[in-house]
């Protein structure tokens, strides 16, 4: 598991050396982008700021696009509260290491030990792989392209990965169709982040009572 | 770029982050609750992949991480670790990219 979680930090770690790249050519400065991701730390919104910054968007719109891109951790929050509990000081961490990657990672254990794990390990690798990645884009520019290695790929094969134990339960099954379905279908529709928001809809599959395991 | 679009995102994003953990805290909800909340991380972890796999901005398109991703998902159907599923996405993108 911990090879797992290093490997995908370092997968997104390449990703934020071109975050770097992309702030600085929007204009900001290296403390800017640095600071970005120390702070916000949630790629998709951080991405999405500087693309409306670059293309001459407003900072109303900026911030309104990243805000509603980040809304989806606080969903996250939501699940990983029925099993990160503790203190507030280790709550306050917690939250901010609360994105995608961590929450998935916690979600594929078994054991509330073994999720307690996967949700530092993986944010704490990720949260440092961004940093130094911002800082090494923002200060050399851009050599790399995630694409070339197919890193734009790697993410969504860890998270078929992690989500691959939500598929035991039929209730888990039908939560995963539909969140897929109602995100596919809204794609072309729906302001960017908020597909993955109405995915949130699926959980109502949640009220029906009896499970069937198969 | 300017230094309240920074702050206010970084507070923005920690708020979201930060109620979610703590509205509901550890107190014990009803089951059909505790249910519908053990679901999100199957609803939206679903929801990314369709999101990173199949589109670019508002457009759905099928491209080499599609045949990347389906290759992770018969290596995860196979019982692959995490390692070798994260590792067999990505060469199969990037193998599909360079040879076209």
């Amino acid at each position: 598991m911990i090879s797992a979680c290093v490997t995908l930090g370092l997968a997104v770690g390449v990703y934020a050396i071109s975050f770097g790249v992309a702030s600085v050519s929007a204009g900001a400065s290296t403390a800017q982008a640095c600071v970005m991701s120390l702070l916000v730390f949630t790629g998709a919104s951080q991405f999405s700021a500087v693309s409306v910054i670059a293309g001459g968007g407003t900072i109303g719109s900026a911030l309104s696009g990243a805000l509603l891109l980040s809304a989806r951790n606080g969903v996250f929050g939501l699940a990983n509260s029925r099993r990160l509990t503790g203190r507030l000081p280790t709550r306050l961490i917690a939250a901010q290491l609360t994105i995608d990657e961590s929450t998935a990672m916690c979600a594929a254990q078994d054991d509330p030990v073994a999720q307690r794990a996967a949700f530092w390990i993986t944010g704490g690798s990720v949260y440092v792989f961004w940093n130094v990645g911002t800082l090494i884009g923002a200060l050399a520019g851009g050599a790399i392209n995630p694409k070339t290695f197919g890193l734009d790929a790697a993410i969504p094969a860890a998270f078929v990965a992690m989500i691959w134990p939500q598929l035991r339960t039929s209730r888990g099954r039908m939560a995963v169709l539909l969140g897929g379905g109602i995100c596919l279908v809204s794609i072309p529709v729906l302001p960017i982040g908020l597909p993955i928001l109405a995915a949130s809809l699926a959980i109502m599959i949640g009220i029906r009572r009896d499970e069937v395991t198969s | 770029m300017t230094w309240t679009l920074v702050l206010v995102l970084a507070a923005g994003a920690y708020a979201f982050k930060f109620l979610g953990l703590v509205v509901v805290g550890d107190r014990v909800l009803p089951p059909v609750l505790e249910r519908c909340l053990a679901l999100i991380p199957a609803a939206l972890i679903a929801a990314l992949i369709v999101k990173d796999t199949l589109s670019v901005g508002h457009h759905l398109v099928v491209d080499a991480r599609a045949a990347g991703v389906g290759a992770a998902i018969v290596a995860a159907w196979r019982k692959a670790p995490v390692l070798a599923v994260i590792i067999i996405g990505a060469s199969v993108t990037a193998l599909l990219r360079a040879v076209s």
